[in-house]
């Protein structure tokens, strides 16, 4: 049985703007896709056991040093809209 | 062609036979009468390759060499940054972007005095199978241009088949190097994870990435494995050890290794002619001394399910940068979130918009352990299911792909269908264990079958090993159709 998910949510989450035709074509596809995944689940495993780095790193740690970084009028002139080493958005909230 | 190998241009280069500007302007000459119709190139940098050329020469004139890659034409999978030079991830949403930086990969290419060619085609953000989720359109095989190049790493694998490159790189997260290779007739390997820089390679799975070379024979694969990797404190997740030496088994030949043949990937969905291919080349390879031994590796069933989980859902996280502020494209909104709601859905393709939606739930509230969790579980097994095989083998063999080039269009319409051409390629990646493809021959069709070769981690020294001979033996030529067309 496909699986049903709530969709426009899952769309909120992941910012995403999609029409609602859009929306009903990826619940039907991944409905699907998730009824494949879900064979995981018929899989007996330790609960507590998780996949490591296959040569058993951990965290990386370096000295906390200056050093040259990326030049910032070249990072700035990458983005859409920047203004005196800033970056412009609009208001992070609504106005209603 | 001036010179079908790497090995065999930088001996011409030495000699003086021949230059790293008419190496060059061969693999620019073939690109201008194979583009029109493979498409392998988003980016042809001939002003920069030409300058890099140019000092190629000037260096080896003064008596600079700068190693194996010196004066050879390479090409880059479009996902990684080139300093001034467009790189896109065939998205929209990164349409014009030239980053302020160079991948470590592409820095240890320059200094060794390689040559870039340009930037190729790939599935947008490397998702895909088939080259035919580019924004900029879709590759098509050398050997039958009706046909997909597999994927994501397309555009360098038909660069390579078709000679308008060397060499190239590409990413593997879940066979996107190897299956590729496999539909091109080439030589395609990943190696270790951790072993080869992710520093500028545009981000798609953190935890399965690698990159890794596209070659016409196994040395030059070995060599551009061994220009590339090395510890790179720019990437937390690398390694930092002793590393094996690819070079070092190639001439030893196989006698006395013990290979496993891998029970879960054969039977339904394998086309005949590759099962007999494969099942052809493990004959050969004890004849020529191997203990060959089956292996059930029962996880491998549930394989590709735990992948379809865990690089969603880390393409979920990954892909949160892009969010038209700081790079990339802009649509316009009246807040923040408008603005990246209607920025990402413009900007990502249909194939990305799936993977970030199906991560983005795998990672939701209520579901997490269900779907994310246990996938990182069987991960684990998977993991153990290798470890205990490899206990009894040295390495393991399987097809890389289980069908040769499928036909344009065939699979777009159906993703499941399309994600289960990587069935024998993912493993290698949940493990993060090095595993290449080497073509072996063709099937009544003329396609190209590749045949795929697994060892443990930092085990690269053996798999080069018994790849050298699967290669003596399978005896393959490179003989595209899009050259005997063009030619």
């Amino acid at each position: 049985m496909p699986i049903e998910i709530d969709i426009a949510h899952v769309a909120r989450l992941a910012r995403l703007g999609l029409t609602d035709e859009e929306l009903e074509s990826y619940k039907a596809q991944l409905g699907v896709i998730l009824e494949h995944a879900a064979r995981v689940q018929s899989l007996e495993v330790e609960p507590n056991v998780e996949a490591a780095h296959p040569l058993g790193l951990t965290n990386a740690f370096r000295d906390d040093d200056l050093r040259p970084s990326l030049d910032r009028d070249e990072v700035l002139g990458q983005a859409p809209e920047a203004i005196d080493g800033h970056f412009v958005v609009p208001p992070a909230m609504g106005t209603e | 062609m001036i010179a079908a190998m790497v090995s065999e241009a930088g001996r011409l280069l030495r000699t003086g036979e021949t230059s790293a500007q008419a190496l060059l302007e061969d693999a620019i000459d073939t690109a201008s009468r194979t583009e029109a119709q493979l498409h392998a190139f988003l980016t042809i940098d001939s002003d920069g390759a030409r300058e890099a050329a140019r000092q190629a020469d000037a260096d080896l004139a003064d008596g600079i060499d700068r190693g194996p890659l010196h004066g050879i034409p390479v090409a880059l999978k479009d996902n990684m940054c080139t300093r001034g030079v467009e790189t896109t991830a065939a998205s929209q949403i990164l349409a014009g972007y030239v980053p302020p930086y160079d991948a470590t990969v592409v820095t240890r290419l320059r200094s060794g005095g390689a040559v870039i060619v340009g930037k190729t085609n790939l599935d947008e953000f490397a998702m895909g199978s088939s080259t035919e989720n580019s924004a900029y359109g879709t590759t098509y095989n050398p050997w039958d241009l009706s046909r997909v190049p597999g994927g994501s790493s397309g555009g360098s694998a038909a660069s390579v088949a078709a000679g308008s490159s060397l060499l190239a790189f590409g990413s593997d997260t879940g066979g996107s190097i190897r299956q590729p290779a496999s539909l091109c007739g080439v030589v395609g390997m990943k190696p270790t994870y951790g072993t080869v820089s992710r520093y500028g390679l545009i981000a798609f799975a953190s935890s399965l990435d690698q990159i890794g070379p596209f070659a016409r024979t196994v040395e030059d694969s070995a060599l551009a494995l061994s220009s590339i990797w090395g510890y790179d404190p720019l990437d937390s997740t690398s390694y930092r050890g002793e590393y094996p030496n690819p070079m070092a088994g190639l001439d030893r030949g196989v006698d006395g290794l013990r290979i496993g043949v891998v029970t879960q990937l054969s039977g339904e969905g394998f086309e005949p002619a590759v099962e007999a291919a494969t099942t052809d080349m493990v004959a050969r390879l004890e004849k020529a001394g191997v203990e060959v031994i089956e292996v059930s590796l029962p996880t491998f069933d549930i394989a590709l399910s735990a992948y379809y989980l865990i690089a969603p859902a880390e393409a979920s996280s990954n892909l949160a940068r892009f969010d038209g502020i700081r790079y990339g494209l802009r649509v316009d909104g009246a807040t923040t979130e408008e603005l990246m709601a209607r920025t990402r859905a413009e900007g990502f393709g249909p194939e990305v918009t799936r993977r970030v939606l199906l991560g983005t739930y795998s990672l939701s509230a209520g579901y997490y352990d269900a779907f994310y969790g246990q996938a990182q579980r069987v991960r684990a097994a998977i993991q153990e299911d290798f470890a205990r095989a490899y206990e009894q083998v040295d390495v393991l063999v399987s097809p890389t792909s289980p069908t040769v080039a499928f036909e344009a269009g065939a699979r777009t319409s159906d993703p499941l269908a399309m994600y289960l051409s990587d069935i024998c390629n993912i493993p290698a990646n949940m493990a993060g264990h090095p595993a290449i493809s080497v073509p072996v021959g063709l099937d009544d069709a003329g396609l190209p079958i590749g045949f795929q070769v697994m060892a443990p981690a930092l085990g690269e020294e053996t798999m080069y090993q018994v790849a050298a001979e699967v290669e003596r033996l399978a005896g393959f030529e490179i003989s595209p159709s899009v050259l005997r067309g063009a030619a």
